[in-house]
């Protein structure tokens, strides 16, 4: 017994030492460091730093080189017949690597009833990690392009498994790039994201991962445009394409328009209408999104 | 009718012409900023944020602050097509030893913007005047 207590705790020592000593030479920086306002983004439902839907290449907070950069966020996305609710965090150091965690909860509301549903809630836990490989969002000849990969575990495997859902958990990787294009629009500054993701998750995982129709990964495009009307305030669109490898219902590709409000450093709000179609066997699935975040 | 040597003295004309005539410089940006008033009153606000900011007020504490003045207001002139002459040294030498770190420069957009914004300059004309100072970023920062 405490040879195992042991085992398991001495990483935990090591990692609080090396993170001690590391604090000590690189401070974990107030958010009034580092990179201009907002871009940290806003943080995505996977929790990312992103947009809404999808995750953008840059990386959570504001830390700049040899700066440490973090946040903390909550989403809530009321729909007709469901909500889903999201709480998560992220990490980066050095403008160039990101580590997040989210727990979702999806309310299935009235098809609980209707279906007589063994359980009235789903939720998956998503592990998160981005990389900037090169470029940069503002500065530099290159857009600023970062990889990820999250790794998903779906929690109430029982209806994802009755509707066909091959398993409770998978990983998923994404390529994206962002670049700010100044005064390009009307002399406002335009935001542009673009990427490609590679995954079987169904309704991003929260309905398990590969399906009765379909159980190889997809290569799905997402993007975003932004409308930066002064450093504070952003309008825009995001698009994610989903896959579809359930039979027993459609799974269509989501969309939002937001506004984002990055009123200092430390606390930013987003509110979108979200449009996410049709979602088990339920259509029409748009309504509003709530998200607001601090940032350290 | 033109003969092929005629044509010739013609081009030679249209290309002396061409070369004697300056192509008319585009000084909208520094009239929209108000002009060396304008950008004296931008720099000076500048500088005045800067020296309430901890994160790089470092900089300026020991120099001569007067002939930043000036120097950066010929730099910010000749960047928005202003009739000025730049006399201070190359950004280059001017941030050598400095070790400007990537969030020092943005410390300084960000005095700018301020700035910028006490003067009531439109955000359209604020990023074209930033759009012409990024990409310079090279040669001020990890000096």
């Amino acid at each position: 017994m405490a040879r195992s207590l042991s085992a398991v705790f001495s990483p935990v020592v090591l990692a609080s030492v090396v993170g001690s000593c590391v604090g000590a030479t690189a401070p974990f920086v107030n958010a009034d460091q580092g990179r201009l306002i907002a871009t940290g983004g806003a943080s995505s439902i996977e929790g990312g730093a992103g947009g809404g839907i999808i995750p953008w290449a840059v990386l959570a907070g504001y830390g700049e080189q040899g700066e440490w950069g973090a946040n903390v966020f909550a989403t809530h996305i009321n729909l007709p017949d469901y909500t889903l609710d999201v709480a998560g965090m992220a990490v980066s150091y050095g403008n160039r690597v990101e580590v997040s965690y989210a727990h979702q909860r999806f309310d299935l509301g009235s098809l609980v009833h209707k279906l007589s549903l063994p359980e009235d809630n789903l939720s998956q836990d998503i592990f998160g990690v981005k990389v900037r490989l090169f470029g940069d969002l503002i500065y530099d000849q290159l857009p600023q392009v970062s990889v990820g990969l999250e790794y998903k575990h779906q929690n109430d495997f029982l209806i994802p498994s009755l509707v066909g859902a091959q398993r409770d958990s998978d990983v998923e990787g994404y390529l994206t790039a962002s670049r700010l294009f100044m005064g390009a629009a009307f002399g406002y500054n335009v935001v542009v994201n673009g990427g490609v993701r590679y995954s079987r998750a169904n309704e991003t995982g929260l309905l398990g991962f590969g399906g009765d129709r379909r159980d190889t990964r997809s290569v799905l495009k997402e993007g975003s445009v932004a409308l930066l009307f002064n450093p504070r305030w952003a309008v825009g669109v995001e698009y994610r394409e989903k896959p579809d490898n359930l039979s027993f219902a459609g799974e269509s590709d989501w969309a939002d328009m937001f506004v984002g409000w990055f009123p200092n450093k430390h606390v930013s709000v987003v509110l979108a209408y979200a449009r996410l179609g049709e979602i088990a066997t339920l259509d029409n699935q748009n309504g509003t999104y709530l998200s607001v975040q601090g940032s350290f | 009718m033109i003969r092929p040597l005629q044509w010739i003295g013609v081009l030679t004309l249209a290309l002396l012409v061409g070369c004697a005539q300056q192509p008319p410089k585009d000084d909208s940006l520094y009239h929209a900023l108000g002009e060396r008033p304008g950008i004296q009153k931008i720099v000076e606000g500048m500088l005045l944020h800067i020296a309430k900011d901890d994160r790089i007020y470092k900089y300026f504490a020991k120099v001569d602050i007067v002939r930043v003045r000036d120097k950066l207001v010929e730099k910010f002139c000749v960047e928005a097509g202003g009739p000025c002459t730049y006399t201070g040294d190359t950004l280059e030498e001017a941030h050598k030893g400095l070790n400007v770190s990537r969030g020092d420069f943005n410390a300084l957009v960000e005095n700018l913007i301020d700035a910028m914004d006490d003067q009531h300059i439109p955000v359209p004309t604020q990023n074209r005047f930033i759009a012409r100072l990024a990409p310079q970023r090279g040669e001020v920062i990890e000096k």
